[in-house]
């Protein structure tokens, strides 16, 4: 689905922050990334949904060239790849329902209220269908954020964090959503830096560990 | 970042977005934005009522300028001042005189009651014309190729003194430029609140994207295409221009409508105005609103999105 090789990319054209990193993000894959605060997390995630462009080397998703994208087809790589923003991203004057619907709205795809409303039900949120996003908690606002990462039901689920507001009980609750998203056969790449999140994922599911470090993207070691 | 590639936003690309009703709540996904929505509304009208206007003064004066014109052309008058005794020879020696003119398709001398209305407006009704010394008006129309005017000034000065030949020049030459440089007053006021309401609609637009840049943001970031976002805002900017000129356009003409009619108010006001098929002129104008309203938000709308990836 992703394909890196010899990726670079910098904010200023002289130092790059990632350099020279390959990767294959294969379907039905599980991924964590991990590195140190201002390693690049964030940023490696958006170049896997071309918010950002690299500086060197090739990158393609779903098998086209990003750097050869049109802005339209910017938007329709994005309908394949659900994200999961670390600031949750939602337009706080829509109620949470309509929110976790935004990317089929904008698409132009029927809602099925049905089963919208069997996702709020899978995350726990039917309650909060009304809320407004600004009612909402940490935990709460992740599980949005996941709900409408899948409901155009992406081939790639990307999590920035997920957990990073959320203490242990709410983490494991996320993390069995992932989980259960995953066995279906969707890939997914969660960045972090949570250790025992990533120990505890490793009990149910074959979930390979990259780690940002020196600018590279490194295989992590079995202590993980 | 490479420079956006923005050609999904296609003139009728947008035009069809406008136009097309919107069950799916696109218009939803931007932010109510009352008191700005409110300033369009108004801003809109306030400029069309005004447009209603100078459309209607560069219509009046176009008219008066065109009347006066014709009138200058074609008509003058000559003026028979002669103690009593003489006076009838005079006019007959001018009448004569006129008859022999080339170039002259009419003298007619003007009638007791023609001149008592003349007067009417300084002396009141029933004027006794007769007991007063007033000259004796000759109205001549001009023929096609027209008469050598010097000539007849000449000819009159001999063979009757008190006749003066008087062509209306110096009185309405003046009033014809007047009225002309007015319709292009008209004409440019038009072209100024067209430019004045494109600046403010497009303010507005860019306001009301830059306010909601966040909203561009997470829109693009979840999949939305430029077209998608970019109708949102100008569905909304366009709508509000276009309402907003239509009850402008609308008060301004029933503002003319209401304007002293001609008998009472004579002079200038009598031309101010639309006359018959003029009526459907400032029904373009919520027309060109709306077009403006819609090339400025679109305008602004290019603008944000080539910020945002």
């Amino acid at each position: 689905m992703i394909e890196m090789q010899n990726l670079s990319f910098g904010y200023s054209g002289t130092d790059p922050l990632l350099a020279d990193m390959s990767l294959s993000l294969q379907p039905g894959s599980f991924h964590f990334l991990t590195g140190p605060s201002g390693a690049g997390k964030t940023t490696f995630l958006r170049l896997c949904y071309a918010e950002l462009l690299p500086s060197a080397g090739r990158m393609s998703a779903f098998g086209q060239d990003v750097r050869g994208l049109s802005r339209d087809g910017i938007a329709a790589l994005r309908r394949r790849v659900g994200v999961v923003h670390q600031d949750t991203q939602f337009l706080d004057h829509l109620p949470v329902a309509e929110n976790i619907a935004l990317p089929l709205i904008v698409s132009g795809e029927p809602v099925d209220m049905g089963a919208l409303g069997d996702l709020l039900a899978w995350v726990q949120m039917a309650g909060q269908a009304r809320a407004l996003p600004p009612e909402l908690s940490g935990g709460e606002r992740q599980r949005a954020a996941l709900a409408r990462a899948v409901v155009m039901s992406p081939d790639l689920i990307l999590a920035d964090e997920p957990t990073g507001n959320l203490d242990w009980d709410m983490s494991m609750r996320l993390l069995q959503l992932l989980i259960e998203l995953n066995r279906s056969g969707k890939a997914v790449l969660i960045a972090t830096h949570d250790l025992n999140l990533i120990r505890a994922a490793k009990q149910q599911v074959q979930a390979r560990v990259l780690r940002i470090a020196g600018k590279r993207l490194q295989l992590a070691g079995a202590d993980l | 970042m490479k420079k956006a590639d923005l050609k999904s936003l296609d003139l009728a690309a947008l035009w069809r977005g406008l136009t097309r009703p919107d069950p799916a709540g696109h218009d939803r996904v931007v932010p109510p934005t009352g008191f700005t929505a409110q300033l369009t509304v108004f801003s809109a009208g306030a400029m069309a009522f005004l447009a209603v206007f100078a459309l209607a003064l560069a219509l009046a004066t176009g008219r008066l300028a065109e009347r006066w014109s014709s009138e200058l052309a074609q008509t003058v008058t000559v003026r028979v001042s002669a103690p009593e005794d003489q006076i009838d020879r005079q006019t007959a020696t001018v009448m004569e005189v006129l008859k022999t003119t080339p170039g002259i398709a009419e003298a007619r001398q003007l009638p007791e009651p023609e001149v008592e209305k003349l007067l009417e407006p300084w002396f009141g009704p029933d004027v006794p014309v007769e007991a007063l010394p007033v000259p004796r008006l000759i109205e001549v129309t001009e023929a096609a190729e027209g008469f050598d005017a010097e000539a007849l000034r000449l000819r009159l000065q001999g063979e009757a003194p008190g006749a003066v030949l008087d062509d209306h020049t110096r009185w309405r030459q003046p009033l014809v430029s007047a009225a002309n440089r007015l319709r292009a007053l008209g004409l440019v006021s038009l072209l100024l609140i067209a430019a004045a309401s494109a600046a403010m609609i497009t303010l507005a637009a860019k306001a009301a994207m830059a306010a909601n840049g966040q909203v561009i943001r997470v829109l693009r970031l979840i999949g939305a295409r430029d077209i998608t976002i970019a109708t949102a805002f100008v569905r909304r900017f366009t709508r509000r221009a276009a309402l907003g000129a239509a009850g402008g356009t609308l008060l301004g003409m029933a503002a003319v409508w209401a304007l002293p009619p001609m008998d009472q108010a004579g002079g200038f006001l009598t031309g101010l105005g639309f006359q018959g098929w003029g009526w459907l002129w400032p029904l373009l104008i919520p027309v060109l609103a709306t077009a403006i309203g819609f090339a400025a938000t679109r305008w602004a709308a290019l603008k944000i999105l080539r910020e945002v990836r």
